[in-house]
């Protein structure tokens, strides 16, 4: 008897929303937008007009034409690129360590009665506390950055993983167990799945701390990366170069994650959260 | 034939939910167990599902003890718990992993088809209502043709008017196959719509009070006199079962020996 209902109600619906879903998609990044462009456009218009020198504060045009310059020269695609390889590298190693770990912490209690505690310990160290041993260890050039962003890296990744893991349903669970699913089973087909959105949220936790690292990293003495440039604008007085590292930060950290978003929408689409209209684009 | 025989069980706590149960079920026999909150309803079914462990005395199917989750007994519980990143025909077939893609298919395809969700089969389950919900757990329970089928309270979070639309469809699919159907509700009306054999349970500690058999003829009349005579019964049967709740000194003496084994 629903079914005789609900055909009719759904195929008049359907026409309005997706009209509306398109111009959805378009307005709301441009609302968002509109903050930004606002306070820029009238920090320039104050430059201009001679409200202030913009000496210690740049206006975006100068920022933007140090950002010209640096990639005319090619510096700024050394720069960004050797930052991206050190996020990159220290990113994967976290995550492996912090997936493995986590997993093996969820899934089995006498290994978390074992790990946790001293997990959880060392996560209580603030990350920058490792430089000075990290440097003594593995040296100032790769391998202490690398080294310092996997911890940076690793804690949201463990304590994303074991967490959702801890928190599967139960009742889902015994869904598995009445259809007799063996182990690696009952690993595959519920608790991989069920843990997925909250593993996809720690990865974005995660990455996003990488960014932060990579800054700390870089400001531990590096002769070339993004870090470097702020370290380079500050001692040499450059503001407009500060700025430039700051927008390029901002654009390689939301166009990362925006990726790990992306990768993950056709794994998360049964997700109510993941419906396409409630999207950050 | 489904056999109990004196099963209890035993919480860690120390709580006495289930005493000395015995019970004979045939095969294609649909039986009711029936009680207040606390009669060890719950505790019994999960136990013949193999999800709990009996503390005392032995479950059986055709001889064969059941301990575990066992191939032939499916199980539906009070939440659809559908699994939430499958489509519901995936829903439907997740317990068909051993056959054939297209065997799978064409039996996921016949189940969707009898119970009419044809129309859904790529939905997600959060596009379900809570009936239609309810109907893909009868079919992910039932495509697997199991000979003992447990419901446990299945349609008491679904309204009335659905609650009774589903009664009939279980009515229906049952009688395609006939499997024994073992239903937990506190429904007094559903008990007498669909069982062949109600047990009224006692609770504190949870104990076998009364069977009574059912022999109205199927399909039930809910509104015939005969209907209210039954549930009337049954209902009495139900207040006694509480009365006796407190002084009791034959159980207290049973309980005793009850530890003996």
């Amino acid at each position: 008897m629903t079914m005789t209902l609900d055909t009719p109600v759904e195929s008049i619906q359907s026409l309005a929303p997706q009209s509306a879903a398109r111009w959805r998609r378009w307005t709301r990044p441009a609302l968002g937008l509109l903050l930004p462009l606002t306070v820029a456009a009238a920090w320039e218009w104050a430059v201009a007009a001679g409200w202030s020198n913009g000496r210690l504060v740049p206006p975006p045009s100068t920022v933007m034409s140090t950002i010209n310059e640096l990639a005319r020269s090619g510096e700024l695609v050394r720069h960004m690129a050797i930052t991206l390889e050190r996020v990159g590298a220290g990113f994967a190693l976290g995550v492996a360590a912090g997936t493995v770990l986590g997993a093996i912490s969820g899934y089995w209690e006498l290994a978390r009665r074992l790990l946790d505690p001293t997990v959880q310990a060392l996560r209580a160290i603030p990350s920058i506390a490792w430089v000075p041993l990290f440097i003594l260890w593995l040296g100032i050039f790769e391998l202490s950055k690398v080294a310092l962003i996997a911890v940076g890296v690793f804690f949201p990744i463990y304590l994303g993983v074991m967490g959702a893991i801890l928190s599967v349903d139960r009742k889902i669970v015994e869904v598995g167990r009445t259809f007799r699913l063996s182990g690696p089973a009952m690993i595959r087909r519920i608790l991989l799945p069920a843990v997925l959105p909250a593993y996809v949220v720690s990865l974005r936790v995660g990455l996003g701390l990488g960014w932060m690292f990579v800054v700390a990293a870089e400001f531990m003495g590096a002769s070339e990366g993004l870090g470097y440039l702020l370290i380079d604008g500050q001692q040499l007085g450059k503001p407009a170069q500060i700025l430039a590292a700051i927008v390029i930060f901002a654009i390689l950290g939301k166009t990362t994650d925006w990726l790990i978003e992306i990768a993950a929408m056709p794994f998360l689409r049964w997700q109510d959260a993941f419906a396409p209209s409630r999207g950050a684009f | 034939m489904l056999v109990l025989d004196r099963v209890g069980k035993t919480y860690p706590n120390g709580v006495n939910a289930l005493e000395r149960f015995s019970i004979e079920i045939r095969l294609g026999e649909i039986v009711a167990v029936i009680g207040g909150s606390g009669c060890g309803k719950s505790t019994l079914l999960r136990a013949i599902a193999g999800l709990d462990r009996a503390s005392y005395g032995a479950i059986t199917l055709d001889g064969e003890a059941l301990t575990a989750p066992h191939p032939k007994v499916g199980i539906i519980f009070q939440e659809p718990r559908l699994l939430p990143w499958l489509s519901v025909a995936d829903n439907i077939g997740f317990g068909l992993s051993d056959l054939s893609a297209p065997e799978r298919r064409d039996r996921v395809a016949a189940a969707l088809a009898k119970v009419g969700l044809s129309d859904k089969a790529k939905a997600w389950p959060r596009e379900l209502s809570g009936g239609q919900a309810q109907r893909v757990a009868i079919a992910r329970a039932l495509v697997v043709r199991p000979e003992v089928l447990l419901l446990d309270e299945p349609f008491s979070a679904l309204d009335a008017f659905t609650r009774r639309d589903l009664q009939d469809h279980l009515l229906d699919l049952w009688s395609e196959t006939r499997p024994t159907l073992v239903l937990v509700t506190h429904d007094v009306d559903e008990a007498v719509v669909l069982a062949d054999r109600i047990l009224v349970m006692r609770p504190r500690p949870g104990r076998l009070f009364e069977g009574v058999d059912i022999s109205l003829t199927r399909p039930r009349d809910r509104n015939s006199e005969l209907f209210e005579t039954t549930k009337r019964r049954i209902l009495t049967a139900l207040d006694r079962s509480l009365d006796q709740a407190a002084p009791d000194p034959a159980a207290a003496a049973e309980a005793g020996d009850a530890l003996w084994w």
